[in-house]
């Protein structure tokens, strides 16, 4: 028996194999480069605000207490427009795939996609001319019938443009995104699973329950995470309809709302200089740290959530 | 509570396509009725029609008659979600609800049909359908471990214990041990053995051998040619078919000449 040299060791590179694997490997590493980028200018320029004074900004002694009302408002802002958007798009979404006729849902599913192409200038205007107006009278009634609600509190606007119409408009905005990622989850539900559910003599909403939102639930949480990432970061449609003074409160349809970090930066940088140029770009720092903190909230839920880790 | 099935003049269709036709079969109560036939002649579709499974698909319909115990299935007051509370099934391919424990898949259909199900009620039925289903012994320790923890045979008998905690009258396979291997196919005939004496069993399967090992009755289903509707060729007692069938392509089938 002779012995057969075996060669140990990587196998031949294919030229194919190389220029692909770095060619994506370049792809990644550019997004991590532009990513880097943002951070250091935003910090870089955002570092005098810290020791301005209060000529600077806007009447608050420092950057915290500045920063502070406009990172709640962003925050309330966009939960409210989350609060609204996320059972209204999962609601969309399991028609599409599971409860409407073939052709509704088609249709259905393309008008919201649509709702996605309208750019946010359009929405603000919307907001501004039509839904605003509109909203007046209800926030009146609101006010005299329901201001025992704490949310419902305060003078209620007699323009329309407050918190509340903002979250509305920013709902809308975000409604086709969370829509179009959770229709397509439910639609790859395993058959196995639905078949099951209906075998055991499930109706077509225990079926829902039983096997679709179980097997979406963390693509439920991750469509959320990015909605709610836009509606953080939105600025046209915001700084449009809100008519902001700056507080902090929970009162959703007084005339007196709380403004978002974007909104502010793009209603003040045109007028703002030295220092205040600094302090607002020290403002998109604290929002890019936000937008990066819910995303990996988001990510470390659906890790936890997923089915098969243990 | 097991209860016999008389099928007459039944057709099958997808759309506007024939796929099954004119199958008359009687299905006695308490015992296993095998249906065999190559890839394609209906037999799935067919087991489908008997709990209403059948027309989950768009466009799928059936004419004819299903009764059980004299109860039609497709009589226009009947609502196949009763139905399919009634006609348990266990699918080719085991499918435990995946986020689930043990426990809460045996659970899942009791809690469909009785929502308040008070603990100790549940853990009865709980040990009674694993129990039922040979797998007792296997998971008692471990309840509350998801059902996707289990091997491939143990999740198999967890959709047994699954379908028979609700306590059908009738328990339909369709091809229950195809993905499985030969000691958990063993395990899984010999519970179906054990099922006969309270249920009346349906079983689709490819497998000549456990067709002749499991069944009482073996019905026959073949289509003439690609394309064709499928048919009931022949339908008689295990022991007859598989001796002297009545039928040739019975014959030709069963000696693997063919399909």
């Amino acid at each position: 028996m002779s012995n057969v040299q075996t060669k140990t060791g990587s196998p031949k590179r294919r030229l194919g194999d190389l220029v692909f694997a770095n060619l994506t490997l370049a792809a990644g590493v550019l997004i991590l480069i532009a990513l880097a980028g943002v951070a250091i200018f935003l910090t870089v320029e955002g570092a005098p605000a810290l020791g301005a004074g209060s000529s600077d900004l806007s009447g608050h002694s420092n950057f915290l207490t500045y920063v502070a009302p406009l990172v709640f408002g962003t925050l309330l802002a966009a939960f409210i427009a989350l609060l609204i958007a996320l059972p209204l798009s999962l609601g969309v979404a399991l028609a599409v795939s599971h409860f409407a006729p073939r052709r509704v849902a088609v249709l259905i599913g393309y008008v919201v996609d649509l709702l996605a192409a309208v750019p946010s200038v359009v929405y603000g205007l919307w907001g501004i001319l039509v839904l605003g107006p509109r909203l007046i009278p209800v926030y009146a009634w609101l006010s005299t019938h329901a201001s025992w609600i704490p949310f419902f509190g305060g003078t209620p606007s007699n323009t329309g443009r407050t918190i509340l119409t903002a979250s509305i408009v920013l709902a809308i905005m975000i409604i086709p995104i969370i829509t179009a990622i959770t229709r397509e989850i439910f639609s790859q539900t395993p058959r196995l699973n639905e078949e099951a559910a209906l075998a055991l003599g499930a109706t077509r909403w225990e079926m829902v329950r039983l096997a679709v939102l179980p097997y979406g639930r963390s693509g439920i949480v991750s469509a959320a995470m990015l909605g709610l990432g836009r509606a953080l970061g939105e600025t046209m449609a915001v700084a449009l309809v809100l008519s902001a003074s700056g507080v902090v409160t929970f009162h959703l349809i007084s005339s007196t709302n709380p403004s978002t970090i974007a909104a502010n930066i793009a209603l003040t940088f045109a007028d703002a200089s030295g220092v205040q140029r600094n302090a607002l770009i020290a403002s998109g720092l604290v929002l890019f740290l936000i937008t990066f903190i819910v995303h990996f909230s988001a990510r470390a839920i659906v890790a936890r959530s997923e089915p098969g880790s243990k | 509570m097991a209860k016999s099935i008389d099928v007459s003049d039944l057709n099958i269709y997808y759309g506007d396509f024939l796929a099954v036709e004119n199958v008359n079969m009687t299905v006695t109560a308490r015992s296993v009725t095998a249906l065999i036939g190559p890839s394609g002649c209906g037999k799935s579709t067919f087991l489908r029609t008997l709990n209403r499974m059948h027309e989950v698909i768009p466009g799928a319909r059936v004419q004819g008659k299903v009764l059980v115990d004299g109860q039609s299935l497709y009589d226009p007051q009947v609502d196949p979600v009763e139905v399919r509370r009634m006609v348990g099934m266990v699918f080719q391919r085991p499918n435990p609800f995946p986020t689930m424990s043990i426990y809460e898949n045996v659970l899942a259909g009791l809690r469909l049909n009785n929502k308040r199900l008070s603990k100790s009620d549940a853990d009865t039925v709980v040990e009674r359908s694993l129990q039922g289903a040979n797998l007792w012994n296997e998971v008692k320790e471990r309840l509350n471990k998801p059902g996707m923890s289990l091997s491939g045979g143990q999740q198999q008998r967890l959709c047994i214990a699954r379908a028979i905690a609700v306590e059908p009258q009738v328990l339909l396979m369709d091809e229950p041990c195809s993905a499985l291997d030969p000691i958990s196919t063993s395990a899984v005939e010999d519970l179906i053995h054990e099922l006969k004496e309270q249920y009346t069993i349906v079983i689709v399967t490819h497998n000549m051998q456990q067709a002749a090992r499991v069944s009482e009755d073996t019905a026959f289903f073949n289509l003439s040619a690609a394309g064709k509707p499928g048919r009931l060729v022949e339908m008689n007692p295990t022991k007859k078919i598989f001796s002297v069938p009545d039928e040739e392509a019975t014959e030709a089938y069963i000696s693997g000449r063919f399909g």
